[in-house]
């Protein structure tokens, strides 16, 4: 074959490739998932993963899911994303916190290409953010832990100092300390969303340091291990339910249920519907549930938790309801005064009778 | 601040605690080091020693034969790396590096239908007498018996390159392969067995992760304590002894870390994380006379 004709039968095979292919992907939808841990992790990972199937089982044939796990948050999911908008995805959810600003410089690269991220606080015309308000859960949380301690310490497993953790802090401190007023919240913070041998390290030294309850913001089951070994110590599920660690010592959980919205942003991304949006939605509609109260939680301590869940539910109950003051002693709430989103989403401070300070 | 909330009793027990799977994966690798091999694998042969040992535990509920699988599957894979780098001589280093992320690839892929179960349980044991000394009992006398297992191996290592004809002809081949060659001693059959020895080691540090400290499967769960393995062997000079202290000082320092953080002291965590690896460097600063073996990393080929 003269190098000319090989040239052009070449040209043309890649013609015709080009054409051939966005053809092939108008088909389907393409629905990519960034995940920042493995799928197993049985916490949070897990449950956006259980989203995900849940979206390929609404749409079936329609629909083509593809998810890439461990993605650590950073420049390195910048790679990542390009990735899957470049192999034809056309809704890319990316769901950790640290993945904000490079969703947004992805984005920027491909308008076509919609975004959603979850718990931050950035968006663009084709990058929308979604977020559900842990801190009711967190509330419920506290009020139980607040009943259940003898020794007035909680441990509290903290992730990064992020507001979303912060805030997740705050509220369960302020309904620990109305049920209990002498209780007192021991922190670590463990710099990580999933390091099981870290987790339990965690675990064990807030429980050598007098805790017998431990709140986690990190995603494995390591803490309920460590406090199942450790005997009377309580704990909540974070994420997901991890209800094999019931009825001792998971009393509870916080369950995560991001499948209705999935279906719901991928609907609208099919009907060509999409515009950017800000959600985030509470137990009251459902992206925040809270897993059973076991047995282990006293009768009328359950009932009262559950009163709780449903009055945050109907939107009687603000988890932080003035008066709340800053850790400094300043007013923060007057009498009555709820807060506003935008102060809870770029929360950066303790609220008053929280020891230690926010890592910088 | 609190630093009462700091009980030194329970800080110095985890602290030996925190300190064993670091401490069995570097007494593997000093021997394999005296031999005159350098295997940067350490880190890929403890996680696949991890979920060996987390798959025969919970397939056969015994957790003495989940760490005889995962001293096997230590070896396993460390036989590969003897293969490649004693028989076909390649590069130690760069294959070190391949078996790290080998293993890291291969335990996941194995781990994958191991996720969120719990591993059997495997109790502390309460040394009668013993345990029951005020402050050292809780202390030094009653932990699971991996723990004093690794003490005893570290133990025999010394007895073994100091005191034992086997341990003289293995410093031999580390020190000067040419020469032990010459006397007529097998420079690859020593090497072979040192790796496989170093490969069980970190096989069994491996699986204190998943059977003892976390205790269940979790991918990527050694975190990089194989390369805190990897320093302390250079920390402790190659020697069994510092070996010991090299493990609890790199092992406190974690556990120390977040008790520090519970107290409410407000130290920053980059400087704790990284003061091990400043420890080493320090060291190798100032005790310039922990001299490594003389053919460490070199490549032996008889007739060259």
């Amino acid at each position: 074959m003269k190098r000319r004709t090989l040239l052009a039968s070449g040209v043309a095979a890649a013609t015709l490739a080009m054409a051939g292919l966005p053809a092939l992907a108008q088909d389907k939808t393409k629905v990519g998932f960034v995940y920042v841990g493995p799928v197993g992790d049985g916490g949070w990972t897990y449950e956006h993963d259980k989203g995900r199937q849940a979206v390929e089982a609404e749409f079936g044939d329609a629909v083509e899911t593809v998810f890439v796990e461990s993605v650590p948050e950073g420049p390195d999911a910048v790679r990542v994303m390009q990735q899957m908008a470049l192999d034809g995805a056309d809704l890319i959810f990316t769901t950790s916190f640290g993945y904000m600003d490079q969703t947004l410089e992805v984005a920027a690269k491909f308008p076509d290409v919609k975004f959603e991220h979850a718990t931050g606080f950035k968006t663009a015309d084709n990058v929308g953010i979604y977020s559900a308000r842990f801190y009711e859960g967190r509330a419920v949380q506290g009020h139980i832990a607040g009943n259940l301690t003898k020794s007035n310490i909680i441990g509290y497993i903290g992730s990064f100092p992020i507001p979303e953790v912060v805030r997740g802090i705050n509220a369960a401190y302020l309904a620990a300390k109305a049920v209990n007023p002498d209780v007192e919240f021991k922190i670590v913070w463990a710099y990580t969303w999933f390091d099981p041998a870290k987790e339990a390290e965690a675990a064990n030294v807030l429980i050598e340091q007098g805790a017998d309850v431990v709140l986690q913001h990190t995603d494995s089951t390591a803490p309920q291990a460590a406090a199942q070994a450790a005997g009377n110590v309580y704990t909540f599920g974070q994420a997901s339910d991890m209800a094999e660690y019931g009825p001792m010592p998971r009393v509870s959980s916080i369950i995560d249920n991001w499948a209705p919205y999935y279906i719901a942003r991928t609907k609208a991304v099919m009907d060509g519907t999409w515009e950017s949006d800000s959600t985030w939605d509470g137990i009251g509609a459902g992206m925040v549930g809270i897993g059973e109260i076991t047995d282990a939680v006293p009768a009328d301590v359950k009932a009262s938790a559950e009163a709780l869940r449903d009055a945050i539910a109907a939107g009687e109950i603000h988890p932080f309801t003035g008066p709340v003051n800053k850790q400094d002693g300043s007013v923060w709430l007057a009498d009555g005064e709820t807060a506003d989103d935008g102060t809870l989403l770029g929360m950066n401070f303790y609220v008053e009778g929280i020891e230690g300070d926010i890592p910088q | 601040m609190d630093l009462s909330a700091i009980n030194p009793i329970l800080l110095l027990a985890s602290l030996m605690v925190a300190a064993t799977p670091i401490l069995l994966a570097a007494i593997g690798e000093l021997v394999v080091e005296r031999a005159g091999v350098l295997n940067l694998g350490v880190e890929g042969m403890m996680i696949t020693g991890a979920i060996c040992g987390f798959i025969i535990a919970v397939a056969t509920g015994s957790p003495w034969l989940g760490f005889i699988g995962a001293a096997i599957g230590g070896a396993m894979l460390s036989l590969l790396f003897g293969v490649l780098t004693q028989f076909l001589l390649s590069n130690q280093v760069a294959t070190g590096l391949a078996l790290t992320l080998f293993g890291l690839g291969l335990s996941a892929l194995m781990g994958q239908g191991y996720l969120g179960i719990r591993a059997p349980s495997f109790p502390d044991w309460h040394i009668p007498l013993l345990g029951d000394i005020p402050v050292i009992g809780p202390i030094v006398f009653q932990h699971d018996p991996m723990v004093y297992i690794g003490l005893l191996i570290v133990a025999s290592v010394w007895f073994f390159l100091n005191r034992t004809r086997g341990g003289l002809i293995l410093r031999a081949v580390g020190e000067n392969h040419d020469a032990a060659h010459a006397l007529g001693y097998h420079v690859r059959r020593t090497r072979m067995l040192a790796i496989m020895f170093g490969g069980a080691c970190a096989g069994l540090g491996g699986a204190y992760l998943s059977l003892v400290r976390v205790p269940q499967w979790t991918e990527g769960m050694t975190a990089g304590a194989g390369w805190i393995a990897l320093a302390i062997v250079v920390f402790a000079s190659w020697k069994p002894g510092r070996l010991v202290l090299g493990a609890y000082l790199f092992g406190g320092v974690t556990v120390l870390q977040l008790n520090l953080q519970a107290a409410g002291v407000a130290v920053p965590v980059e400087y704790l994380s990284m003061s091990p690896y400043l420890a080493t460097i320090a060291v190798l600063v100032i005790m310039s006379a922990g001299r490594a073996p003389g053919s460490l990393g070199r490549i032996f080929h008889a007739a060259r």
